[in-house]
């Protein structure tokens, strides 16, 4: 009876921790669960699709969405040589702070610059887009639900909206985003980037490259994570079992 | 020499310390013989871990604010920072933030197993308050260091449940607007939390010292709730309960160490990740997980003022506990009615968890007004009425006697009676 009593409340503590915040509006749905290389225990980032996503990033995303918490030297962690980054972050001008007259300059960038922002500010953005920000993708997998599963499922959710649905002016319509009005139009299309490698540049493998790289952006540390994870389970199921045979013979001679 | 200690540890070292200041003896007393009821189940374990806990927060926080920048500009970007560049930064920050969830599931466990078994009965009820004032401060401490990593929920959290102050008639603006330092949650807001954040876990340890103090007073409670009567009861508390402790420490670390590695952000809010923005209203404002419950409290009542006297009213009738449980008999085991009652009271306080993660709308708004009607009326109603129809199971007569069929005196027990039994 007392076992069923705690296997209930168990029961009643791992739903209210489940429990997500709120459906922001009842008519969103959920984003399909897709197969993601960095899920479950031992999961890592498939590199070469992480090394794609980048591409995608910098083709298309990065024309309007920044990603101020990376710089070029971090590309290290989906597997690029110090040559590569050297040379991807020279193709782009950051700034280079001030030159003579006092007036901000930019330059090529080095590995320790900061990704580029399209925009210089706020207002810039908004003034170029509608109204619109687009938000800082450095963190966009964990700063919504559905994380990876979310970014796959706006970016394949463009389709004809329902006859009766208005849609404001500038807006488009997506299945998955809240309210259904968007205000970036549809970002990635068939054949839109050509990868070197020849993986088929279909919107599918295109968005699930793309949200690996944006997983690994959010979380580079994950992969470390794990790896010290499972030896620090290891040993703790070691020590628990040693702990608990010399609590048995300490306490042998008391029951 | 008058007063000097006359120490008997063999190691000279030791001894010549021993006598001017006798530290030595005083562990061997209060940790080493220290007689310690022989029938503790593992719910016993949770004091000291969340004592192992609260030494974690401390050291990892200690190194996050060598790394944290206190100002609106750059706090969000500091965090990042320490997750991205500094050495096993990560780590750290991950202890720190899953420890808080840590912290309060075995401190939840700790009340609960006070609950169960009577332990804030005559005579600790001074150790019994002195853990709800733990709680508070660790809520507080909870509550101001969510605020810094300056994430959307930080601030709106922020703004909130300072905010409540608000509630209270003329005083109530004034106060708002001094807790803040300001006229909205700003930098001398995150200026101050970040200060009190820092300061509030070495009250802490403060406020841990006199609860342990007043534990090694009135000694421990145990599962039958009866007094200790002959040194046959008791066992010292090394080896046996350091090993039992470490057991249990052991399992506690296997928990946090798969939050830390494997789901470090399962019991966070994804909008926390988006950077304070003072314009833009997260569509739902909620509370870490453990403080879901009050947050339900708060909400269960239409009334603003009302809702707050609830919510502060939750904790601090916990602090007149001990008077409103008029039985006499500590233990559930041996009080029928109550043994399922407090399940009951247990399930309410869930209720509002899930309650509090829910916008208050549908059903949820019932429920929540429900269970929040039982956990004030376990208190208020049944505690003190109760011991007029139950009819409490006949209380054995000793720990050791007819429950554990008597048994010899184990080794290493101090063969003197127990001085507060």
């Amino acid at each position: 009876m007392r076992a069923l009593r705690s296997m209930i409340a168990g029961a009643a503590l791992a739903a209210a921790l489940a429990t997500p915040a709120a459906a922001q509006f009842a008519v969103t749905p959920e984003p399909p669960k897709q197969e993601w290389s960095f899920e479950g225990v031992f999961g890592t980032y498939d590199l070469a699709a992480a090394q794609r996503g980048f591409q995608v990033y910098s083709e298309v995303c990065s024309n309007c969405h920044s990603m101020k918490q990376l710089h070029y030297r971090d590309l290290a962690g989906i597997g690029l040589s110090t040559d590569q980054i050297k040379a991807v972050a020279a193709a782009v001008q950051v700034p280079a702070g001030l030159n003579d007259s006092g007036e901000p300059i930019n330059g090529p960038g080095t590995p320790a610059s900061q990704f580029r922002s399209p925009f210089p500010n706020e207002k810039a953005a908004r003034a170029a887009l509608n109204g619109a920000l687009p938000p800082d993708l450095s963190l966009i997998i964990n700063a919504r639900e559905g994380h990876a599963d979310y970014v796959y499922a706006i970016l394949n959710g463009y389709v004809t909206p329902p006859s009766d649905f208005k849609l404001l002016a500038g807006m488009n319509y997506n299945e998955y985003f809240p309210g259904h009005q968007i205000g970036m139009p549809q970002p990635l299309r068939d054949g839109q980037v050509t990868f070197a490698d020849g993986t088929p540049n279909t919107l599918p493998q295109m968005s699930h490259d793309v949200a690996t790289f944006l997983a690994w952006a959010s979380n580079p540390e994950l992969a470390e994570r794990k790896q010290i994870g499972v030896r620090i389970i290891l040993f703790l199921v070691f020590m628990t079992g040693i702990t608990y045979a010399v609590k048995r013979k300490v306490w042998a001679d008391v029951h | 020499m008058a007063g000097i200690q006359e120490s008997t540890f063999r190691n000279p070292v030791i001894n010549w310390i021993d006598t001017r200041l006798p530290i030595f003896t005083m562990m061997q007393k209060e940790y080493g013989n220290f007689p310690t009821p022989k029938n503790f189940n593992y719910l016993w374990n949770f004091g000291a871990l969340s004592m192992v806990i609260l030494v974690i927060m401390i050291a990892t926080g200690i190194f996050l604010a060598m790394n944290y920048q206190p100002n609106v500009t750059m706090a969000f970007d500091s965090v990042q920072r320490i997750m991205r560049d500094v050495n096993y930064g990560w780590l750290i920050r991950y202890a720190h933030q899953n420890g808080a969830s840590m912290f309060f599931i075995v401190v939840y466990i700790h009340i609960f197993r006070g609950l169960y078994y009577g332990s804030y009965k005559s005579p600790r009820e001074l150790l019994w308050m002195l853990g709800v004032v733990i709680l508070l401060i660790m809520m507080a401490t909870a509550f101001m260091g969510y605020v810094l990593p300056w994430g959307q929920m930080s601030y709106w959290g922020a703004t909130v449940i300072t905010n409540l102050f608000s509630a209270f008639p003329i005083v109530g603006q004034p106060i708002v607007t001094w807790l803040w330092g300001g006229f909205s949650v700003d930098n001398p807001t995150l200026n101050r939390f970040f200060s009190l954040h820092y300061l509030l876990p070495f009250v802490l340890i403060g406020i841990v010292f006199l609860h342990v103090a007043a534990l090694h007073i009135v000694g421990s409670n145990n599962p039958l709730g009866i007094d200790v009567k002959t040194p046959q009861d008791t066992l010292p508390f090394h080896p046996y309960y350091t090993v039992k402790d470490s057991v249990g420490l052991c399992v506690c670390l296997l928990v946090f160490a798969t939050l830390i590695f494997f789901a470090p952000n399962f019991l966070g809010d994804p909008n926390n990740f988006i950077p304070a923005n003072p314009l833009l209203t997260p569509s739902d404002i909620v509370p870490e997980w453990y403080l879901l419950p009050y947050y339900a409290i708060l909400r269960a009542v239409p009334n603003k003022l009302g809702g707050v006297c609830l919510m502060f009213g939750s904790i601090l009738i916990l602090f007149v506990l001990p008077w409103l449980d008029t039985s006499k008999v500590r233990s559930a085991r041996f009080r029928p009615i109550y043994r399922q009652l407090i399940w009951v009271w247990v399930a309410s306080f869930f209720v509002l968890g899930m309650v509090g993660a829910h916008k208050p709308l549908g059903w949820w708004v019932l429920t929540g007004r429900i269970a929040t009607l039982y956990y004030f009326a376990h208190f208020l109603i049944v505690l003190p009425l109760l011991p007029r129809f139950e009819k409490t199971l006949p209380v054995p007569e000793s720990i050791s006697q007819p429950v554990l069929g008597g048994g010899r005196l184990p080794r290493g027990v101090p063969a003197r009676s127990m001085e507060n039994a």
